[in-house]
């Protein structure tokens, strides 16, 4: 069992069908807009209460190939911006799959996602590669690898890289001056 | 001492393993590759990069692998559009990058067209239809622009190796069938997740009978197959194609799938397809023309990357020539690039286009991504594009459906949704049947 305090918490579901497409996710006409314009309009041709009523901490319960579509990340940076704690479903588009983690959103492959209900309660436990439901009893779900778990827990691959070059930049400063690269 | 042999490789193993500095990669590992083209635009590109390059105080690793379109925010319509093209142009100007088109059309077009894509290369796209480059014998695909600023400093992404599922097709299209119709079969018979992320390889007499843009549609709309790539090993139609665009092309023939390279495959005879159409809203809602014939639609267009190239003109002019769109039909035409559009200008594509009643808009992703000129209120669309997703031309109350240049163009005549099979003897006597 985990001890962190951010995988104790409960979770409360939202549930969509299949086939959430990047288009309802993160819509072309506001595209233009940077993600605090955007996120609040994920999700409402399907729900158009979702993004005024979501909490910190929720999570989405999706049937099979949620993302399909675009490349734009913004369709998972803006369910970061709305901060659900991770999206539960039975299969993912590839391309929102590396982008979700790029943007350190957790996403749970979970084959039986269809027994989780609206509104109720999740515990998640992604290291065990499990959730938690007081209705259906602990689900399993397909093991993230270590490389994407340390992504969602750096916050993206864009703390990552900055942690990267800090660590680079150390490296260059305690060589010798002659041996140093410009940057 | 001699070396192993090497297992026998599927086209995507192999270029892989190019990419990762291995002889050989398995389905499933997940190995590290090196990049040697990043192609992005100004929606995906610039506007993203740009602030987050400078958060980090990095730079690009290599100017001239990287490869700048702006082909969504063209032409600039407000404020919004305005600023967001102006920072690419800034931008550009400011790394200097050597390879920029602005307003010369859609990124999957041009940067082919300007001999970026050559087989064996490994790149990435900022963009989802970039597995249109897999037409080249190229490994490509898309990423998001987070893992785009990844690329652009480190030049390196990851990968899990992945399986191939082989689409075979034998025989010839009729007149009036063509790649489209192709594509949308398989998402329908597969959906959009048939893919499921590992690479497509389009094969077989058919498929080695197209022409190269005919090509381009099979690998650009494996997007909607929910593939990671499209690809078709390259052959003489390739070379002579990249040739014409000042390319240079090294042998090609490394480039294929081995004999007895484990894979799944699907075969499907191409005597035998009809037309295609999809229904709102999903590319996977495929089925024969005659299942939609009669709907009356309001506005017929033929754009994108996915339907506008110059093969594509040329085939909705085949069945355009000499005819008018019905009065209640909207005909808009916005050419894939303005090198295709220039071509269909000088072979008189474009006059029998607006000589059917033709709009002619920009030759930019406009209507199709719902940036630009987005389609408005409850009409019926008949499209050539990729996608009718809920909303995305514009409009949550429009309902857009998916055919190819061929049927979009007879049903822009009879304001119905058509068979062009019925207008097979003129598409022949025009020569422009697949």
């Amino acid at each position: 069992m985990s001890g962190s305090v951010r995988e104790a918490q409960e979770h409360r579901v939202w549930r969509f069908g299949a086939d959430i497409d990047t288009d309802v996710l993160a819509p072309g006409a506001y595209m233009k807009l940077g993600i605090e314009g955007i996120a609040p309009h994920c999700l409402e041709s399907v729900r158009p209460e979702f993004a005024g009523s979501v909490q910190r901490g929720d999570v989405i319960v999706a049937g099979p190939n949620f993302g399909i579509g675009s490349s734009r990340e913004q369709a998972a940076a803006a369910l970061v911006h709305l901060g659900l704690a991770a999206v539960i479903a039975p299969s993912y588009n590839g391309l929102y799959f590396r982008n979700a983690f790029n943007v350190g959103l957790l996403l749970l492959t979970c084959p039986q996602a269809d027994l989780l209900q609206e509104n109720e309660r999740l515990m998640l436990e992604p290291q065990e590669s499990s959730i938690i439901s007081a209705l259906s009893g602990r689900l399993a779900c397909e093991p993230v690898p270590d490389f994407l778990m340390a992504m969602v827990q750096a916050g993206g691959l864009f703390n990552q890289l900055r942690q990267r070059l800090a660590t680079q930049a150390a490296k260059v400063t305690n060589t010798p001056p002659h041996t140093s690269s410009p940057r | 001492m001699s070396p192993l042999p090497t297992p026998a490789s599927t086209l995507a193993q192999k270029l892989i393993a190019r990419a990762a500095g291995r002889n050989h990669v398995m389905p499933g590992e997940i190995v590290n590759c090196q990049v040697d083209l990043a192609m992005f635009h100004d929606s995906s590109g610039p506007r993203r990069l740009k602030p987050m390059l400078e958060e980090l105080g990095a730079t690009i690793w290599d100017r001239s692998r990287v490869v700048l379109v702006l082909d969504h925010y063209v032409p600039e319509r407000d404020d919004e559009s305005r600023r967001i093209v102006k920072i690419a142009r800034d931008w550009a100007r400011e790394q200097a990058l050597p390879h920029v088109y602005d307003g010369q059309g859609i990124c999957h077009v041009v940067v082919p067209q300007g001999g970026h894509i050559r087989p064996g290369m490994f790149c990435v796209g900022g963009d989802s239809h970039s597995p249109t480059g897999g037409a080249f014998g190229a490994y490509m695909f898309g990423i998001g622009s987070t893992e785009m600023l990844g690329v652009v400093v480190t030049g390196e992404i990851w990968l899990r190796v992945p399986q191939t599922i082989q689409m075979v097709w034998q025989g010839r299209l009729a007149a009036g069938v063509c790649a489209k119709d192709m594509m949308l079969h398989m998402i329908g018979r597969f959906g959009m997740n048939g893919g499921q992320y590992q690479a497509i390889e389009f094969a077989g007499d058919t498929v080695l009978g197209l022409s190269m843009q005919e090509r381009m549609t099979l690998s650009n709309m494996s997007a909607e197959l929910g593939s990671q790539v499209g690809l078709i090993a390259p052959d003489a139609t390739t070379r002579a194609w990249l040739r014409a665009t000042g390319a240079e092309v090294a042998d090609t023939e490394h480039w294929c799938t081995d004999q007895g390279a484990a894979l799944t495959r699907h075969d499907f005879n191409a005597s035998t397809l009809a037309p295609q159409v999809a229904a709102p809203h999903s590319p996977a809602n495929a089925g024969d023309v005659t299942q939609w014939a009669g709907l009356p639609i309001d506005v017929a267009y033929i754009g994108a990357c996915t339907g506008a190239k110059l093969d594509d003109l040329r085939a909705a002019a085949g069945v355009l020539r000499g005819q008018r769109a019905a009065a209640s039909v909207k005909l808009i035409v916005a050419p894939a690039s303005q090198h295709d559009q220039r071509l269909a200008e000088q072979e008189g594509v474009m006059q029998v286009l607006r000589d059917a009643g033709a709009q002619v808009a920009a030759t930019a992703c406009g209507a199709c991504a719902g940036y630009g000129d987005a389609l408005v209120g409850g009409s019926t669309v008949l499209s050539t594009t990729a996608r009718n997703f809920k909303g995305r031309m514009g409009s949550a109350e429009a309902q857009v459906y998916l055919a190819s240049p061929y049927t979009v163009a007879a049903s822009a005549i009879s304001g119905r949704i058509s068979d062009p099979r019925a207008f097979a003897t003129v598409i022949d006597a025009n020569g422009v049947a697949a």
